[in-house]
């Protein structure tokens, strides 16, 4: 249904819209990102600099933009999802071609006053530009081949891109959120079991062929598979961050060592303390309730996102908020999984807490999306 | 698009459906992260908090200050001096080249040394301090702490390192230290942590090696906080070690460095005992050589010359050297025929210039013979055929027993290094060590003191010690440690008949005093500081057959290596023993003449505790005499000392 057939009168007009924000969202949001300037704080060893001042001016920068972009309608923004969606793919070929090289790969843009890295960008307009689809696309039609086949499309194109840079975690995540809002369109079972069984499939395939004279990849690639699911296997490289992640999450115990008081980030033995792994110093200093609590506003924002898209009559809206609560999860679900061991090291940041601006600016423009869904909510 | 309102409702429916299904399934993995987090945290948080701290907190040792040693009258043989080193830091420096630069051209650094600083700065950690030049002098301290701002980064620092302050007079008995080997450190089946310490000194020979353990002291600790790059954050507990324990040792310092003087460039040895109480007032082994040398890591410059010198100065003479005892061995077998009663001391032997024995001639060193002699005579002409009918009568295991009571084949516990035991020979030892069976002429050999028969001079010290007092006198290096005094080295009564241990003194009285004593020339002739002793001459081989052709019949004529070992020991006052000595001059040639003049000197040296007077040597000798004194006065240890005040 579109907006020119329900009165557009119940929706709010001008400064009324802030009174019909989400603000326990809001509210929540804010106290993550609060979270992330003690920690950053904290790893600075008690500075504000490098790292916990950049990130609250960005901070402002993002609450600013979130607003901004709460107020406009969210009916212009689906009219501008397919831009936007063909902006970011401009931008990731753009990267690919001029982008800085940083530690072996090619992710950001500079854009004079801050870096830019597209792929951020990628993984909500990838999800509004989706949502978009599904909202025009006839419900009948959802799961028929052809118009299955068409998302897929839109999805791999710029997860080929992102894979290129080379940028793993990232491409895995747009191609979760991109199955993710599939399968919340409503595609139809039988296309996810056939995918996800053809994948189970190949991943045997390749494994059962090692050492046989059919073996499907070189012997340095399993290799490098091994290392990236077992990181135990390489103590000095991959396994000592993990090894060195854990001591900190273990030693925090049930109330954590204090504020400031973590040996094992102060002492520099956590690699990106202050950005893949900023958790784990958390962990250890605020213990097992401190990393308990931010899950559990973890869990709150997704849950309200959830509760705000269902009540949400507008199809792309609903799509929307639920696309970026996905991605949101997906976030904080593997770098926490990452850093407490159960996931290969893969480069995902604590979404709002890690050090980092293009993160968290792209997050809080997408959470400007789900108030603006919610503000405009047909009612 | 218009839709209608079914069909969007079913759609709306579905996506309820749907968005609950994904979010139930968010919450269940989170869910799962929480079960994490609590196995981590909770479960499993002792075991990670220790590798925490494990991670954290690096124990390191302080190394202790090692004990020093000093010689009877408290003068220090081996102290710990400040030695100033230059290091430097990396991250402070900035330009390291430019700092190197001009660090060079304030003090002295050799081309080698500082490429290899340069090269170590490089490579290690930029907060760890490299050590760039060591052994500095305070006056380069001096300038480089006044140059500081020009030299970021760079700062001297000051250790300990050991210094033997009288240099080559103790070598062969104080010894040195060197830094821990892996050698070392395998020879030891629990190495100490502090062995670990780079740079840590450990003792190398003698009493530095052998008294280690009480030298070393105990380590301190101190625990650091370290981040995982392994830079000290604070120090959190501090444990002060225990100093080393200072030694004691019995010798004179100055009578020390007077024998090493006195003998010079020669190759001997001498050991002066107190007859009292077994303390060894000197033990000097010549040549000698600077030990300090050894202490940083000596070049092959210095080293090999003292490697390959036929005079071998590495080797401790007095302990470590085994020679045939010759002529001095001769008491021993006197005494054991003497206590078995086989003969009184005025009986006589007919000496006919040789000794037909098994079909073969033994022959006395004076080819024409001694006529008849009784023991005084024989031993103060030094006739052989006596002694050889005297062992014939009593049989070798007698003799070599009675050796055995007055110390020799005996070791002797000292704390040196390689001590020898020396040989008395049986006929059990020949059967199994040479695999043959012991024939006479092995005894009228042994009777001597030559064929198997070996001692040490530190061995023919304790024998004459023994004879003067009757006491078993023992050998005491280590007078007190820690201020604690060692056991005494007295004895009790060997058990000997009084009246043949006279006799056996005043032959030895005569050999020196007699006119016709082997000794005579090196008599002392100060009443109350007479000597008595014994002269010998023990063969390194005997002259072939074809240099007796030639006409080698002299000592003289033979190359250096080949000649006789001079031998003396003796005791005095004789009439109330104070100090035992032996000499050794290794090829020296006679006993009277290469050996007895420097037991006079240094028993004359040690009874009058200085310079003695000229009256004490007899008329003709003294001008000589006085201007051997002259010289030796101004001979100084060789000490190769860094570092400034040094006394």
């Amino acid at each position: 249904m579109s907006y020119l057939e329900y009165t557009v009168k119940s929706v709010p007009t001008g400064f009324r819209k802030i009174l019909h924000l989400n603000w326990p969202l809001a509210l929540l949001l804010a106290s993550v990102c609060g979270v992330g300037f003690l920690m950053l704080y904290s790893v600075a060893g008690g500075s504000f600099t490098p790292w916990a001042e950049p990130q609250m001016k960005r901070f402002g920068l993002g609450i600013a933009l979130m607003m901004i972009v709460a107020m406009v309608p969210i009916w212009l923004w689906r009219n501008l999802s397919g831009v936007a969606y063909g902006v970011s793919l401009l931008l990731l070929v753009l990267v690919a071609v001029i982008g800085d090289e940083r530690k072996g790969s090619q992710r950001w843009l500079d854009l004079g006053f801050m870096d830019l890295q597209p792929s951020e960008l990628m993984k909500i307009t990838l999800v509004m530009f989706l949502a978009a689809y599904y909202d025009w696309l006839p419900a009948k039609r959802v799961s028929r081949p052809f118009w299955v086949l068409l998302p897929v499309i839109i999805i791999l194109i710029p997860t080929a891109l992102v894979l290129e840079q080379p940028d793993l975690g990232t491409s895995i995540l747009l191609l979760a959120a991109g199955g993710g809002l599939m399968f919340l369109a409503g595609v139809h079972w039988a296309y996810f079991a056939a995918v996800i069984a053809s994948a189970v499939g190949l991943i045997t395939a390749v494994f059962q062929s090692r050492s046989t004279s059919w073996q499907l990849l070189n012997d340095y690639q399993y290799r490098r598979i091994d290392t990236f699911l077992d990181p135990a296997a390489d103590p000095l490289g991959a396994g000592y961050h993990i090894t060195q992640s854990k001591i900190a999450l273990g030693s925090g115990g049930w109330t954590g060592r204090g504020f400031m008081q973590g040996t094992q980030s102060r002492l520099n033995f956590l690699p990106e303390k202050h950005t893949d792994f900023i958790f784990t110093t958390l962990a250890e200093e605020f213990g097992f309730i401190g990393a308990i609590s931010l899950l559990g506003i973890y869990a709150l924002i997704i849950v309200f996102c959830v509760i705000t898209a269902i009540r949400n009559k507008d199809r792309f809206s609903s799509l929307l908020i639920l696309g970026i609560a996905l991605n949101f999860f997906l976030f904080f679900a593997v770098n926490m999984s990452m850093v407490m061991g159960l996931a290969p090291v893969v480069g995902v940041p604590l979404p709002l807490v890690s050090y980092g601006g293009s993160a968290m600016l792209v997050l809080l423009l997408a959470f400007g999306l789900v108030q603006s869904a919610h503000v405009h909510r047909p009612r | 698009m218009r839709r209608n309102r079914a069909e969007n409702d079913a759609s709306h429916a579905k996506l309820t459906r749907r968005a609950i299904l994904m979010g139930g399934a968010q919450l269940l993995f989170m869910g799962g992260l929480a079960a994490r987090m609590r196995y981590l945290q909770v479960d499993q948080a002792d075991q990670f908090r220790l590798l925490a701290e494990e991670n954290r907190i690096n124990i390191r040792l302080i190394p202790p200050a090692r004990g020093e040693i000093f010689d009877r009258n408290g003068v220090r043989l081996a102290e710990n001096i400040p030695s100033y080193r230059i290091v430097m830091v990396r991250e402070d420096a900035g330009d390291v080249d430019a700092v190197m630069a001009r660090l060079s051209q304030i003090i002295d650094i050799d081309l080698e040394t500082f490429e290899s600083a340069l090269d170590e700065l490089k490579r290690s950690a930029p907060f760890l301090p490299v050590t760039i030049v060591e052994g500095v002098s305070w006056d380069e301290v001096s300038k480089v702490s006044v140059n500081a701002p020009a030299l970021p980064g760079v700062t001297p620092e000051v250790g300990l390192t050991r210094v033997y302050p009288r240099g080559s007079d103790f070598a062969h008995v104080v010894g040195r230290v060197g830094r821990v080997s892996q050698k070392d450190l395998d020879a030891l089946e629990n190495p100490d942590q502090v062995l670990r310490i780079p740079r840590f000194q450990i003792g190398k020979i003698n009493v530095e090696a052998r008294a280690e353990d009480a030298l070393r002291g105990t380590a301190g600790t101190k625990q650091v906080e370290v981040n995982a790059t392994g830079r000290v954050m604070r120090e959190l507990d501090r444990r002060e070690g225990q100093s080393g324990a200072d030694l004691q040792l019995t010798l004179d310092s100055k009578l020390q460095g007077y024998v090493q003087a006195r003998l010079g460039g020669e190759s001997a040895a001498v050991v002066i005992i107190d007859c009292e109480n077994g303390d060894l007032a000197a033990i000097a082994s010549a040549p000698s050589y600077d030990p300090n040398l050894f202490i940083g890591g000596i070049s092959s410059k210095d080293y090999d010359p003292l490697l390959n010198s036929a005079y071998r100065p590495l080797v401790n003479k007095t302990v470590q050297g085994a020679y045939p005892p010759g002529s001095t061995f001769k008491m021993m077998t006197a005494m054991a025929a003497l206590e078995e009663g086989i003969v009184g001391p005025d009986e006589t032997v007919y000496c006919p210039g040789h000794l037909e024995v098994a079909g073969r001639r033994f022959h006395c060193w004076k080819r024409a013979g001694h006529g008849w002699v009784d023991l005084e005579n024989s031993l103060k002409q030094s006739c052989d055929v006596y002694y050889y009918d005297l062992a014939l009568k009593v049989g070798i295991e007698k003799i070599t027993a009675m050796a055995n009571r007055f110390g020799l084949g005996i070791k002797h516990e000292l704390a040196l290094s390689s001590v020898n035991s020396g040989l008395t020979p049986t006929k059990a030892w020949k059967r199994t060590a040479r695999g043959a069976d012991w024939v006479i002429g092995d005894t009228v050999n042994a009777s001597i003191g030559q064929g198997f028969m070996l001692a040490s001079p530190l061995q023919l010290a304790v024998m004459t010690a023994r004879i003067a007092t009757g006491r078993q006198v023992t050998p005491r290096l280590i007078k007190s440690v820690d201020g604690v005094e060692e056991p005494v080295g007295e004895g009790a009564s060997l058990g000997m008949n009084d009246n043949n241990l006279r006799k056996m003194r005043r032959a030895m009285y005569e050999v020196v005093n007699n006119r016709r004593g082997t000794a005579y020339r090196s008599r002392i002739i100060a009443d109350g500081m007479r000597m008595a002793g014994k002269t010998g001459t023990s063969q390194v081989r005997n002259i072939t057959a074809a240099e007796r052709a030639r006409g080698v019949t002299r000592n003289a004529d033979l190359p250096w290596e080949r000649r006789d070992h001079a031998l003396f020991v003796a005791f005095a006052p004789h009439d109330n023993p104070r100090y035992a000595v032996s000499v050794l001059v290794e090829h020296g040639g006679g006993g009277s003449t290469a050996a007895a003049p420097i037991a006079r000197d240094v028993l004359l040296q040690a009874m009058a505790g200085g310079e003695p007077s000229l009256d004490a040597y007899p008329k003709g000798d003294r001008a000589r005499i006085k201007t051997q004194q002259k010289r030796l006065r101004d001979v100084q240890p060789r000490a190769a000392i860094d570092g400034k005040d040094q006394a």
